[in-house]
């Protein structure tokens, strides 16, 4: 880890603007998962920004998105640590850019194209195997989203990650408690406890406040270290606007002009 | 075949740190028990869990290691279908995904283990190749190119075992081109992975009826060899194509396209599985005749 300590006030001022440059490229397209990108903005923060050493291009650090479509974050910091440019957030889903609504392997800072569900962690499990393999100390993170944890492919790579005692993955699930189609606690009732699962595939488990930079940054801090990390963060979709809070319709779709006015004074407010 | 691959695979691996196996319950024999045992942590079994073997493989390719996923063909294409598109394809990883057994050779475990599409299937994706050698020899060489290519994912069709040794004498092995195993004048027989035994039994039999016949495997499916094959339609009055693999999307259709575009004036015989699913059992012989690919129905067939 980058530090033993965590400036959470400094997080929370970075989230907030983050979240603010999310509205303004939301402006210039139709749709680009803005629910989901602000549930996971404290987490892929405190990712880069407290967890790994050196983010950026040379970091022996790696982070991979397995909820792709939350991607949106993850530019956003890549683009303030200096590894994406503003000409490349600018140019987001346009024929003349180079990123798009999922993340692409090849793009600065991408170190693997997802999208499709349940496929992040078995990526991460194989890095994690070169990593101890090359004799390197890297240490691989990822975020998955919770709808992401009904996928068999998951639970294949969760048990081979404890079987391969691969204690250099720290997984957190982006736990906002929604999907497509509806609460997740709703359908899928028994996918709760969430925690208590990993635990029992042999993982190290932490339930947090994934709001909660502090919270985040002390999750992987204490950790024991002798088994992969499972954090399971619970989170607000759509959280810091108000009307997207808990709102499906705001997995996808971009503020009007009157939206993203009322967006933008609330989370001025919240500075 | 899966012992020269196991035993390849072995030496590239000692050659080569960066040599990864994983495998999903099924280990090839031979070499891979020295190979678990000297490289214990490059020799990884995911158990019966084949999306995770590919993504596993994926996330090792990038890291730049080069890693081999195995298991029997019908599991290590169909069931993580969506990963080696996403993950290997899509990335452009030098991933090999091994497909052992593939066709009909399990001729007794039924359709859930037999393989009639996975030509048309693997080729469909972009930045794939595929590869399917002839015999334990064109084995050794299709697996040591693999182990040290860095274009993209390969899937790499073998058989299984007791295949005969049929390329001694051949013209080296070349990623990308036809590999003629005899030449004649009168008929070439285009062909490729384990079902070429029946085709070198066939050219014999029409070179003792007196015909001058060339023998070709086809080893690499893609990139197709198109300009190898326009010179065998060009050079030989009569090409006859036999292949282990439905009609569609495999060697033979893609012949017929070839034909086509070159405007050939030979005569082109296609024999191939059907498009249907075999229902019956007994030998890998048994199953192939069950869908007309028999010497004796391709000789009378070609006349």
């Amino acid at each position: 880890m980058s530090s033993t300590s965590f400036d959470a006030k400094a997080a929370k001022s970075r989230c907030q603007r983050y979240r603010r440059r999310i509205l303004d490229i939301s402006q210039r397209v139709s749709a680009l998962h803005i629910g989901g990108a602000y549930s996971c903005t404290e987490i892929v923060d405190g990712i880069y920004n407290g967890l790994m050493r050196e983010p950026g291009l040379s970091s022996p650090d790696t982070f991979l998105m397995s909820k792709g479509h939350g991607c949106m974050i993850q530019y956003v910091v890549l683009e303030d640590l200096g590894v994406l440019t503003r000409a490349d957030l600018d140019a987001y889903c346009t024929p003349h850019g180079r990123l798009g609504v999922h993340p692409d392997y090849g793009n600065p800072g991408i170190e693997a194209s997802t999208g499709s569900l349940g496929h992040g962690l078995s990526m991460v499990v194989g890095m994690a195997l070169a990593e101890r393999g090359k004799r390197r100390d890297g240490m691989i993170y990822t975020v998955l989203s919770d709808g992401e944890t009904q996928e068999g492919s998951t639970w294949e790579a969760v048990l081979m990650a404890s079987s391969l005692k691969l204690t250099n993955i720290v997984a957190f699930i982006d736990n906002n408690d929604f999907q497509s189609l509806g609460r997740t606690s709703e359908t899928h009732p028994s996918l709760y406890p969430l925690g208590a699962k990993f635990e029992a595939f042999g993982w190290e488990t932490a339930e947090i406040d994934g709001h909660d930079p502090a919270a985040i940054f002390r999750a992987v801090s204490s950790r024991k270290g002798d088994r992969p990390l499972m954090v399971v963060a619970r989170t607000t979709k759509g959280k810091g606007v108000s009307y997207m809070e808990n709102a499906p319709i705001w997995h996808y779709r971009s503020p009007n002009k009157d939206e993203y006015a009322q967006a933008i004074r609330e989370l001025e407010t919240q500075a | 075949m899966r012992n020269t691959f196991s035993e390849t695979l072995y030496a590239e691996a000692t050659a080569n740190p960066d040599v990864y196996i994983v495998v999903a319950d099924i280990s090839p024999a031979g070499s891979m028990a020295k190979f678990s045992s000297e490289y214990p942590e490059r020799f990884i079994n995911v158990g019966v869990a084949e999306q995770s073997m590919i993504g596993i493989a994926a996330g090792l390719a990038l890291k730049g290691c080069q890693p081999f996923a195995y298991t029997i063909a019908t599991f290590s294409l169909y069931r993580p279908f969506e990963m080696i598109r996403d993950d290997l394809c899509y990335q452009n990883l030098p991933v090999t995904v091994v497909g052992m057994g593939a066709g009909v050779i399990y001729s007794t475990l039924g359709g859930t283990h037999h393989t009639q599409e996975d030509i048309a299937i693997a080729s469909a994706l972009p930045n794939m190749q595929v590869l399917a050698p002839c015999d334990p020899l064109e084995c050794i060489e299709a697996t040591r190119w693999c182990a040290r290519q860095k274009n993209g994912p390969v899937y790499l069709r073998i058989g299984k075992a007791g295949e005969p040794v049929l390329t001694a004498q051949a013209e080296p092995w070349q990623f990308g081109k036809l590999r003629y195993l005899r030449r004649g004048s009168d008929v070439c027989i285009l062909t490729y992975g384990v079902i070429t035994a029946m085709a070198t039994d066939i050219a014999d039999k029409l070179a003792a009826q007196g015909r001058s016949v060339s023998l070709v495997s086809a080893h690499t499916l893609k990139p197709l060899d198109r300009d190898g094959i326009s010179e065998a339609l060009r050079q030989h009055p009569h090409v006859v194509v036999i292949e282990e693999h439905a009609p569609q999307g495999g060697l033979a259709s893609q012949v017929k396209q070839i034909a086509w575009d070159v405007r050939t004036t030979c005569r082109l015989d296609t024999f191939t599985l059907q498009d249907a699913f075999i229902h019956n059992y007994g030998s890998t012989n048994d199953l192939l005749a069950a869908h007309g690919l028999s010497p004796e129905r391709i000789l009378a067939a070609i006349g």
